[in-house]
């Protein structure tokens, strides 16, 4: 019985082997937590996409719940995207972009094109606050709350069941809080 | 022919392979460095730091964007006089844990640096159980004593 028992052990170290890689499998590699989830936005020093001569540093994000939105009229993807953002704005979200790595003339006919839903757009033509923020493809989103503090990130574009399921909640209660 | 057909699809292969790696190197920029201290530091962090975007490379490798501006900034901080730490932790800072090769050592990765170990001294223990057992002598028992006695009489008859 316990010899029987004893020959078993490989098979069961090969189902565990099968269920840990098959789990593997299914897993997308991109979907990785921030390393900037609960810490302060990183500071900034930029000028808007609509104006060279203002700046705005991490005040801008003070005293309300943003959803930053790192994106840039060359990325097909932000394109798809603007609908939601569209949608999350008419619902009373309040929407910051980075435009990243992009031209102001560029930036400029996207946005009059799919629509404008952010409240200020900063320009970061080199990407260093995309850089700060960990971006390592647009698009991707911050929800950032009162305090300035980094509470949720999307990585890749907000789907359209993802306006009501992931962002719309966490707004809510980032502002309830 | 089929001998001819495996040497033109190795020769394709070839030809493929490479084509890739000179597109590969082709987008990679060269950096000069006046100290050779700090392009020695500099090529061994670009190739233990992992590229966040293209999962197996690393940002001395990629192509991409992300790897470009990476390498930028591991070379202004090198050149800046930051010491190797102090670089790896500012881009685990941005990017996660992610962006090393070598995972440091930390309660998450404990089991994956000492697992090898563990797993070699389970063997060991195991093999010495099994040699050790094989080789204690054993008394046979009744039954086994009556057998070895049939077997060493009929062996004498003839």
């Amino acid at each position: 019985m316990k010899r029987r028992l004893v020959r078993l052990i490989p098979l069961a170290l090969f189902a565990g082997l099968a269920v840990f890689l098959y789990r593997g499998l299914g897993h997308h590699p991109d979907d990785r937590e921030s390393a900037l989830i609960g810490r302060e936005f990183p500071g900034f020093s930029l000028a808007t996409v609509a104006d060279p001569d203002v700046r705005h540093d991490a005040s801008l994000l003070a005293g309300e719940v943003t959803l930053v939105n790192v994106w840039g009229a060359w990325c097909p993807t932000c394109r798809e995207e603007m609908p939601q953002l569209l949608t999350l704005a008419e619902r009373g979200v309040r929407l910051v972009g980075v435009d990243y790595k992009d031209t102001r003339e560029a930036a400029t006919d996207f946005l009059t094109t799919f629509g404008d839903p952010f409240a200020v757009n900063l320009f970061d033509p080199a990407g260093s606050l995309g850089f700060d923020l960990g971006v390592y493809g647009a698009p991707e989103s911050f929800l950032v709350d009162r305090e300035g503090i980094i509470r949720y990130h999307h990585t890749g574009y907000i789907r359209p069941e993802d306006v009501e399921q992931e962002i719309l909640p966490r707004v809510q209660r980032w502002r309830n809080d | 022919m089929a001998q001819r057909l495996i040497r033109a699809m190795w020769l394709v292969g070839l030809v493929v392979l490479l084509g890739v790696a000179s597109a590969a190197s082709a987008t990679i920029e060269v950096r000069d460095f006046d100290d050779p201290q700090l392009a020695r530091r500099y090529t061994t962090l670009t190739h233990q730091l992992r590229c966040p975007k293209c999962q197996n490379e690393t940002i001395a490798a990629s192509a991409s964007p992300i790897a470009a501006d990476m390498r930028e900034r591991v070379a202004a901080m090198l050149e800046a006089g930051r010491s190797d730490r102090e670089i790896q932790d500012f881009l685990v800072q941005r990017f996660g844990e992610y962006v090393l090769y070598r995972p440091r050592l930390s309660p998450r990765t404990w089991l994956l640096w000492g697992g090898p170990f563990v797993l070699l001294g389970l063997g060991g223990a195991i093999l010495a159980w099994r040699v050790r057992r094989r080789t204690t002598p054993r008394t046979l028992d009744a039954a086994e004593r009556r057998r070895l006695n049939s077997l060493l009489d009929r062996e004498e008859r003839p």
